[in-house]
């Protein structure tokens, strides 16, 4: 294996990366003017390295610890996507605001490639790499809003609480290393199938799931989404919950899947009660929340829960189903965060439930695609939404997790009340006093194709799921 | 027109959604918007229920077989769009189709707001119905039955009266909760068949028995909310009273006969040994909803609310008649449902009519109608006395038959069953006195205005199609008894089969893992 190959599999990362450093030395240079410029480029970019990871087949680079196969190219692509749909977000959001800059699309550049690196990983140094990579720029990201105290605040408490996580992963990914003598994946599952599974390995399997389980924010790691959520930016609330989660998804199931396939019934219990319990607070803690951002960070801890369900069975149907899943999720979220962010009044942004009211009215087709999307997060046919929770729940039954399929389904009903509300406040309530303006073509196109994708999966659901399937099966090769 | 027989169903079942997405873009004043909404959708449900009649003169009412077969790939791994009706479902599809017009006739004047988005969830909804009685795929049916909820609620939250909002949402979260079992149950199926085909399994596949009362208690929970039987029912009431009118209709005409379709199309083939298991627990079921919601109905002040009791009562002859798993109770069974789609979704516009002019429901409020409005009072005793289930209504065919079966299962269950026939011509008899009957007194009544053209033309059918079915029902019988007999073969083989274990362990074993 030499180096130029290796580089070549490399070649969407190194896009990306070369793009960012390029990017932030122009916007050094020319300054906030410039930010337009470089979030289309930052767009481009993304494209490019979307269209190479498309086209680039099936390898393996530095010694087995980067991987490129139909499961990274999958999650890449969903990550790539809805990174650019943020940038194109983040810059209209960061303009109505008046606080245009430069750093923006570099910040959520970096942090996509630390997530496409997670998701190639295949080996834990380089999983903490990339980890570590995305998290940084996450974290400044997130008190991008530097003049609001809720959003320094929620940088900083992400920053606290990240690092701690980090930590316990870390400490998981020695322990493990101390126990088999390899950090490789592949290496760990040898020699756990070789010698079994100790009482010292169990104690890093712990602390490497929640360590991961933070980047989820599934419970009861998740304290800190509400309060991030809720202070963080709109558009970079958007990437946290799509990008983010997508890319923490997929270097979960591989860093799982992978080295502890003989492990299934030590790590299965720890993911059934995190799944159980993610679910649960998930529907129920949002029931009483007003600010639809905070909301939001309930509801999406929530469907971490059921697409754990798809871990927890471990098999082929439950990656695909959580692929599935997590495509589904990122692009409701995005059409649902392209609707927060419009909501502005008198030139503020304003972010209760209440501020709603009546938008059937002074917005009817805004109001339509929230509802939509709100109601195919609940899992309602014939929404996209209800396929994604099938595939899971279908992947829960095949392993005959019947009891945790059960409650997961009473959990969808509780939760089903919450985004009804909001249906009810935009279409049964009185209206409130309109927003500002219309969203824009721009933001208008985005919701567009996401409202499409909800509404219209159920004629054409084949493609997606077929894709999940390709993308699943590289993973038990 | 060999194409549109080859896709009749899907024809039919996606003709409304092609509307709809025509008054989505329709442009213009509000006014005009409106206007073209109300046009478009009365087109286009009466062109459906052209091509519904256009099923029912080509269906072959001799065989059991499921007739109209289309299928397509859908979303792979035997999951597939998978379209087709037999003697059972026919008839439903008919049932939906001929409603649908009326609902948008009732709604002409009496939606003034937002009427655009009125008849597009309408149109929706339509679809979404007729899909449930065609649908020949376990998900395709699950993705058509519970997409009903989202358009109703959008009905009765946006259209309803003053506690809508708490209507919409109790309707909601009730059948959301049943048919997530049925959800769980469905893939516990197509795990063990290999297929969700609802062909495929009937015909072929056989669940072990415990498996079975699994099976059959999740589909119970959907279907009993949907049905609803006691003490399941509770959302119903609040669902009507709330309601416009023309959602009443709906609710009454055909999301109810969703929950006795589910019985006999899934429980009853499919789960045969189950379903003989909890026969008792349907027939007591029956008979409380039978005898108690009687008596509620008969304390109740609100005229829609009373007629919403009334259907409990008359749901619950459906059930005993079709798990009498007789000739007799199950055509009866199918009768009953058809013949109270029509009755009900006429008493509730008959409740229209009057709602339009007062706008209240309350019966005190009402009074000597006769005096002023005869030809209403006339077309209101027509339903009435059908919902009473008097010989010559289509009311009565149905009653008899479910007893009939049940006399002849268990003679207890008819004697109680009974009971509910004198106390329905009770309630519905001092209903109508209290509305129509006596003087004239209430000043706000005296200046109300009889049938409207457009409201004679709604109710003029209604009252044919009653009387017609009640005196000859032979029409509706050519299309059900193939099937219910080829069913009731089915089911009686099944449950030998199960009776019979070493049998059964060798079938099973020859089947194996068919995954």
């Amino acid at each position: 294996m030499n180096i130029q190959a290796d580089l070549l599999t490399l070649l969407p990362e190194l896009i990306l990366a070369i793009g960012a450093m390029a990017a932030l030395l122009i916007g050094a240079v020319r300054g906030d003017k410039s930010t337009n410029f470089l979030s289309i480029l930052m767009v481009l970019l993304m494209i490019a390295a979307g269209y190479f990871v498309l086209m680039a087949p099936d390898a393996g680079a530095f010694h087995g610890a980067f991987i490129v196969d139909g499961f990274s190219r999958f999650a890449k692509l969903v990550v790539l996507s809805s990174a650019a749909l943020c940038v194109l977000m983040a810059q209209r959001f960061f303009e109505e605001e008046g606080r245009v800059r430069f750093e923006l699309p570099v910040l959520i550049g970096l942090s996509t490639l630390g997530m496409m690196l997670m998701v190639s990983a295949a080996n834990f140094v380089s999983l903490y790499l990339g980890l570590e990579l995305q998290s940084l720029a996450l974290y400044v990201l997130a008190a991008f809003n530097r003049d609001s105290q809720r959003s320094v605040e929620a940088g900083l408490k992400y920053f606290v609480l990240g690092a701690l996580s980090s930590g316990m992963l870390l400490y998981g990914i020695s322990l493990i290393y101390g126990f088999t003598g390899t950090t490789e994946f592949a290496g760990v599952a040898q020699v756990i199938k070789a010698s079994g599974v100790g009482i010292g390995l169990i104690f890093g399997l712990v602390f490497l799931i929640a360590g991961l389980a933070f980047k989820l924010s599934a419970v009861p790691f998740h304290m800190w989404a509400p309060d991030v959520y809720e202070g963080a930016p709109t558009p970079i609330v958007a990437f946290f919950t799509t990008a983010a989660k997508v890319a923490a998804f997929a270097m979960f199931i591989r860093a799982i899947i992978i080295p502890f396939p003989d492990a299934l019934h030590q790590w299965r219990q720890i993911i059934e009660f995190v799944s159980v319990l993610s679910m649960g607070l998930g529907a129920f803690a949002a029931i009483g929340q007003t600010n639809i951002k905070r909301l939001m960070a309930y509801s999406s801890i929530g469907h971490m829960g059921y697409a754990l369900l798809g871990l927890a069975a471990g098999t082929v149907m439950g990656v695909q189903g959580m692929l599935f899943y997590l495509a589904f999720y990122a692009v409701t979220n995005i059409g649902v965060f392209v609707c927060i962010q419009a909501m502005r009044r008198d030139g503020e942004a304003v972010e209760t439930i209440s501020d709603l009211a009546g938008l059937a009215r002074s917005r009817p087709r805004m109001a339509f695609a929230l509802a939509a999307l709100m109601l195919s997060l609940a899992g309602l046919p014939p929404l996209a939404g209800i396929f994604a929770k099938i595939y899971v729940f279908l992947a829960a039954v095949e392993a005959h997790l019947y009891v945790l399929a059960g409650l997961g389904f009473l959990a969808s009903c509780v939760g089903a009340y919450y985004y009804l509300r909001i249906v009810k406040v935009m279409y049964f309530d009185e209206p409130a006093k309109p927003f500002d303006r219309e969203m824009g073509r721009g933001m208008g196109t985005i919701l567009a194709l996401s409202t499409a994708f909800t509404v219209l999966f159920v004629f054409i659901p084949g493609p997606l799921i077929a894709a999940a399937l390709t993308a699943a099966q590289a993973l038990f090769r | 027109m060999s194409f549109l027989l080859s896709h009749l169903l899907s024809i039919i079942t996606f003709l409304p959604l092609l509307g709809a997405a025509f008054i989505l873009v329709a442009r213009g004043s509000e006014k005009t918007v409106a206007n073209t909404a109300r046009w478009v959708a009365l087109i286009v449900t009466i062109v459906d229920f052209a091509l519904t009649l256009l099923l029912w003169v080509k269906f072959d009412g001799t065989t059991a077989a499921f007739q109209f077969v289309e299928r397509a790939a859908w979303m792979g791994n035997g999951i597939s769009y998978h379209m087709g009706v037999d003697g059972i479902s026919m008839l439903f599809i008919v049932l939906t189709g001929g409603l649908m017009p009326f609902c948008i006739l009732a709604s002409w004047e009496s939606i003034k707001t937002r009427v655009g988005e009125y008849m597009i969830a309408f149109l929706v909804l339509e679809t979404l119905m007729m899909g449930v009685f065609a649908a020949l795929d376990l998900f395709l049916f699950y993705v058509f039955f519970e997409g009903g909820l989202i358009p109703m609620f959008v009905i009765i939250g946006v259209w309803g009266g003053k506690r809508r909002v708490y209507a919409s949402f109790k309707f909601f979260l009730y059948t959301l909760l049943g048919s997530l079992f049925m959800l769980l149950a469905v893939l516990a199926m197509y795990f063990y068949a290999g297929t969700a085909d609802i062909e495929t399994i009937i015909n072929t596949v056989h669940f072990p028995v415990a498996m079975q009362s699994l099976l059959w208690l999740g589909f119970f929970a959907s279907f009993a909310v949907k049905m609803p039987m006691w003490p399941v029912h509770t959302w119903l009431p609040d669902a009507h009273v709330e309601a416009p009118t023309a959602g009443s209709v709906i609710l009454a005409g055909i999301l109810l006969k969703m929950g006795g379709y589910g019985f006999l199309r899934f429980s009853l083939p499919m789960f045969a040994s189950a379903s003989v298991t909890f026969t008792p627990l349907i027939f007591a079921l029956s008979i409380i909803a039978i005898i108690y919601t009687s008596f509620v109905a008969l304390a109740q002040e609100d005229v829609k609310k009373l007629i919403a009791y009334s259907s409990v009562a008359h749901m619950g002859f459906v059930t005993m008649g079709l798990f009498t798993l007789t000739q007799w109770g199950v055509d009866g069974g199918i009768f009953q449902m058809l013949s109270h789609g029509v009755v009900s979704a006429a008493l509730f516009l008959c409740v229209g009519v009057i709602y339009d002019r007062m706008h209240t429901r309350e019966i005190s409020a009402y009074g000597g109608l006769v005096n002023r409005m005869p030809i209403y009072a006339a077309c209101f005793m027509v339903f009435a006395l059908a919902n009473v289930g008097l010989p010559g209504t289509s009311g009565f065919v149905g009653e008899f038959l479910t007893m009939l079966g049940a006399f002849w299962v268990n003679t207890w269950v008819a004697i109680f069953a009974a009971t509910g026939v004198i106390l329905s011509a009770g309630y519905m008899l001092y209903l109508y006195w209290r509305v129509i009957f006596g003087e004239l007194v209430k000043p706000a009544l005296m200046t109300i205005k009889d049938l409207s053209l457009r409201e004679f033309a709604i109710l003029a059918p209604l009252v044919a199609v009653t009387i017609l079915l009640g005196v000859y029902p032979k029409p509706i019988f050519d299309v059900t008894s193939a099937s219910v007999a080829h069913l009731i073969a089915q089911h009686k083989a099944e449950v030998a089969f199960d009776q019979a274990p070493h049998q059964n362990q060798i079938k099973l074993a020859s089947r194996g893992d068919v995954r």
